[in-house]
């Protein structure tokens, strides 16, 4: 009975992102390298602020549950600022990477834009991020049983899947959006999607008030989105060109 | 609820990995696991198979608490959400009960039965005539006594334990586990007014597959089917070894008949059953004989060994009664064969100790078969009239039955089978048991009164001689001094053969209410004092080669019988290839409380959802990726620049 739980809700988490990989990423083997580099990147920033809180969790009271929960929060900011710290590392090694395989490439000029390894490393993260958040929470959906018999919401599982997705997407943005700053020695730019990301962790917090939760996170990720397709070189012009249909005019 | 799909299967060991890592909190958001749980487990014979089973992956109900007999309506037919759970109070754990939800088996997923601290006024689940196939009464041999003709001897006896179910069974104990999954039924699962209640309901899952099916020797033949390097046993044969120890030693490697020797066999049995699996703690149907025993034994030793009779004694506790003598039958197979140190034309006779410790008045009786004493020779009178005189002084008498009847359930009926042996079975019940919980986890300290006052240490416990042990101890001389009678000892020193009862309430406390005291951990070897517990010893016969009743046993024959005893280690029967022989498969047991949603509302929403923004994206990708030169045209040169 509850396959059905959890086939939609494994479809809601990881289909946009699914969907990307195949139609954007699969084909072009360096773009799969560079995912999956990012994706690594984003676990190694996990695994590190993890650490950090699994020692404060055992160097305290494990009974005192106000002092577990602040620690957590402490944990989980430390893990954002960690996040953004790593998607830094992550650009700076790219540049570098693209100056060396520019060299060996067999076109004139790098293989890849910075803005597809932005994309690229963003969704990287966002599928990293995203698997963390739901595979536990998937493999629970497969029992006979649900979420309820101690007072949780009985929709657990599908705002589980909800909050999944917007962060995937939300990590693919904040990737776009961060490298083109960093391109543009637009600092300000990282500041302020340190400070999303800790509004979109804040407002997970809220939980199980989901409509306190989700619906200002997929409001931040439109917002995000938008944003991302203005620094990518899209504008309001190309949008009406892609409505009327009109032929490019390729350079005689 | 299916796993079988191998993608879920591949998935599955994905979360699983994900899932081992850390303490899984959604979890605890969905499942309560139960934990003092025992389940009943399936038994084969050469030609049926008893007991329960649970389906591979466990089966999962909506929980019920029966009310009543009528409240079963519910689950069987009215009720709108099955396959059910039922939860049954021990009151209501009867055959009626059972048989109805055996016929039903298709809506009924699972029994659950809450065993109480004190016993109900009378439960027997065996049959109402023990082993009656395997005993010497057939249609060859006394016919009208035979399948308990003349008497029955377990008239409470419901038979649940020889019934096969399809569904799981398993008995809860009544703690704060089952008050939280009755509360969970008063709260979501019960129907108000008659109408049917809403979902989410609280459901119960029981894992315990058994892979044991049909018969032995089907599950035999499939024992022995090996395709991997690792071959999967999906049966075990019962088994554990049987105690015997004799007065003068016999040589171990010496088997078969001995000339001129002849033997008085005194025997008890060790093991005992219930329903649910290795729960029985058998009071009186196994405790009560083998203490008086091994009390005879130790109050045989000084005048044995200082005036030998001219007979030997052999003391013989024997494994696996309950089904279908596998221990006596084995050492019989023995006798016959020349594989034991006697055969069965050295024995004299046989008395054997039955029940001997819940009294209904003041006497004991001797049970005797009818139909071997017509001959003469077998009749011997000595037996009858040692025993009888040996409670001179001591208050109560021994009895004969006033109408003929067959013996009862005993040991000495294999014997009997291969040869007219005179013999005595010594019991507290002149017709049906006194027993009124046998084979059943009731039967315990509680049915022999046996009762320490509140504030004594455990350690004083052991030490204080309650009113069952001095009974016992009383039994014990009768035994011991009509044993040495009849061994053709000195008479003028029967009189001093007393049985001592500290030992006698030392070893009722040590197989009854803890077996981790201070006298059983001298008595027992080094290396084998971890199976001593803080509680009573589990008289199932198992499948172990030699379980916790064996082993203490075979060290206090040892310990108190002295060094002029054989000892049985080496020696000690292995029931093999039998006939008739029982099997039993372990058990893998799991119990979780569960709750689950109607599938009509939020999980086809989430399906649903979910299947939307997948191809809602595939196609959005798509687009996108198709017109992306057109949409993030600052990548390349501006596309309407003409020249």
């Amino acid at each position: 009975m509850t396959a059905a739980v959890f086939f939609g809700c494994a479809f809601i988490a990881f289909g946009p992102a699914f969907s990307l990989f195949i139609f954007t990423i699969a084909k072009d083997p360096l773009r799969v390298i560079i995912l999956i580099a990012g994706a690594f990147f984003w676990l190694v920033s996990l695994l590190l602020s993890s650490l950090v809180w699994f020692i404060a969790t055992k160097a305290t009271n494990a009974q005192d549950l106000t002092l577990q929960k602040n620690l957590l929060i402490f944990g989980s900011i430390f893990s954002v600022i960690l996040q953004e710290v790593f998607r830094f590392a992550y650009y700076r090694l790219l540049r570098k990477a693209n100056e060396g395989l520019a060299a060996i490439s067999e076109e004139d000029g790098p293989p890849l834009s910075v803005r597809e390894m932005a994309y690229v490393a963003g969704l990287g993260f966002g599928i990293m991020s995203g698997a963390f958040s739901m595979i536990n929470t998937l493999s629970d959906s497969l029992g006979p049983g649900t979420v309820g018999m101690f007072g949780d919401s009985q929709y657990y599982f599908i705002t589980s899947a909800l909050m999944t997705l917007a962060l995937t997407m939300l990590h693919t943005f904040w990737g776009v959006v961060f490298f083109e700053g960093c391109e543009r020695k637009r600092w300000w730019v990282i500041a302020v999607v340190l400070c999303v990301h800790l509004m979109v962790f804040s407002l997970s917090l809220l939980n199980p008030f989901y409509v306190a939760s989700i619906l200002p996170v997929y409001a931040i990720m439109l917002l995000m989105a938008v944003w991302a397709f203005f620094s990518s070189g899209g504008s309001l012009h190309n949008i009406t060109l892609l409505w009327t249909c009109k032929t490019r005019l390729k350079p005689i | 609820m299916g796993l079988e799909s191998s993608k879920w299967a591949i998935i599955f060991l994905v979360c699983w990995l994900y899932k081992n890592v850390s303490c899984n909190s959604v979890e605890q958001k969905i499942y309560v696991e139960l934990n003092n749980t025992v389940p009943c487990v399936r038994l084969l014979n050469a030609t049926h198979q008893i007991g329960c089973q649970s389906s591979i992956s466990g089966d999962t109900g909506v929980i019920h608490v029966l009310e009543s007999e009528a409240d079963l309506e519910w689950p069987l037919s009215k009720g709108p959400n099955p396959p059910y759970m039922v939860l049954l109070e021990s009151s209501l754990f009867t055959r009626s009960i059972m048989m109805k939800m055996k016929n039903e088996s298709n809506r009924v997923a699972g029994v659950a039965v809450v065993v109480p601290n004190t016993s109900p006024p009378e439960f027997s689940p065996h049959t109402t005539c023990p082993n009656e196939n395997t005993g010497v009464y057939s249609d060859n041999y006394g016919p009208n006594l035979a399948h308990c003709n003349t008497t029955v001897w377990n008239p409470r006896g419901n038979g649940l334990s020889y019934e096969e179910f399809d569904f799981p069974v398993f008995s809860l104990k009544e703690d704060n586990e089952t008050e939280f999954i009755k509360q969970c039924y008063l709260d979501h699962n019960r129907a108000v007014n008659g109408s049917a209640p809403q979902y989410p309901l609280c459901a119960m899952q029981l894992f315990s597959h058994m892979h044991a099916v049909t018969n032995t020797p089907t599950c035999m033949r499939r024992n022995d089917i090996n395709f991997s390097i690792n071959p999967e046993m999906v049966c075990d044969p019962l088994g554990d070894y049987n105690v015997w120890g004799s007065i003068r030693p016999y040589n171990d490697t010496v088997f078969g008949h001995k000339e001129n020797e002849s033997v008085v066999i005194a025997a008890a049995r060790l093991d005992s059953r219930a329903f649910f699996w290795e729960v029985s703690t058998g009071a009186e149907g196994s405790v009560s004989g083998f203490v008086t025993l091994l009390a005879a034994a130790q109050a045989l030793r000084e005048v044995t060994h200082a005036a030998p009779p001219t007979r030997n004694i052999l003391f013989a506790f024997f494994q696996g009664e309950t089904f279908d003598y596998i221990g006596s039958s084995r050492m019989v197979y023995d006798m016959e064969n020349g594989k034991f140190v006697i055969d069965l034309d050295n024995i004299h006779s046989v008395l054997e100790i039955g029940q001997v410790a819940v009294h209904s008045g003041t006497n004991l009786f001797l049970h005797s078969d009818p139909v071997s004493r017509r001959n003469n020779t077998v009749n011997d009178e000595n037996l009858v009239n040692n025993l009888q005189s040996s409670t001179a002084g001591l208050g109560f008498l021994l009895v004969e039955p006033n109408v003929s009847q067959p013996l009862p359930p005993s040991s000495l009926q294999r014997f009997l089978r291969a040869q007219p042996i005179p013999g005595i079975v010594l019991a507290d019940h002149e017709s049906a048991f006194n027993n009124r919980y046998y084979e059943s986890f009731y039967d315990n300290a509680a049915n022999l009164n046996l009762t320490y006052p509140s504030d004594l240490s455990p350690e004083e416990q052991l030490e204080f001689v309650t009113d069952t042990a001095k009974s016992l101890t009383d039994v014990a001389t009768v035994v011991a001094r009509a044993l040495y009678k009849q061994a053709g000892g000195d008479e003028s020193l029967v009189n001093t053969i007393k049985a001592d009862p500290k030992i006698v309430t030392q070893m009722l406390y040590g197989f009854l209410v803890s077996s981790n005291n201070s006298w059983f951990q001298a008595v027992m070897a080094p290396e084998l004092k971890n199976i001593l517990k803080p509680s009573p010893p589990e008289y199932y016969v198992g499948v172990a080669m030699s379980s916790t009743p064996t082993r203490l046993v075979q060290y206090l024959l040892a310990n108190l019988t002295g060094a002029a005893t054989n000892l049985t280690q080496s020696q000690c029967q292995k029931p093999d290839e039998l006939p008739n022989e029982s099997r039993q498969v372990g058990v893998p047991l799991d119990l979780s409380v569960c709750r689950w949603i109607d599938v009509q509302r939020i999980t086809m929403l989430t399906l649903g959802v979910g299947v939307a923004v997948l191809f809602t994206s595939l196609l959005v990708t798509y687009f996108i990726s198709t017109k992306a030169d057109v949409l993030f045209s600052s990548t390349r040169e501006p596309a309407s620049a003409a020249y």
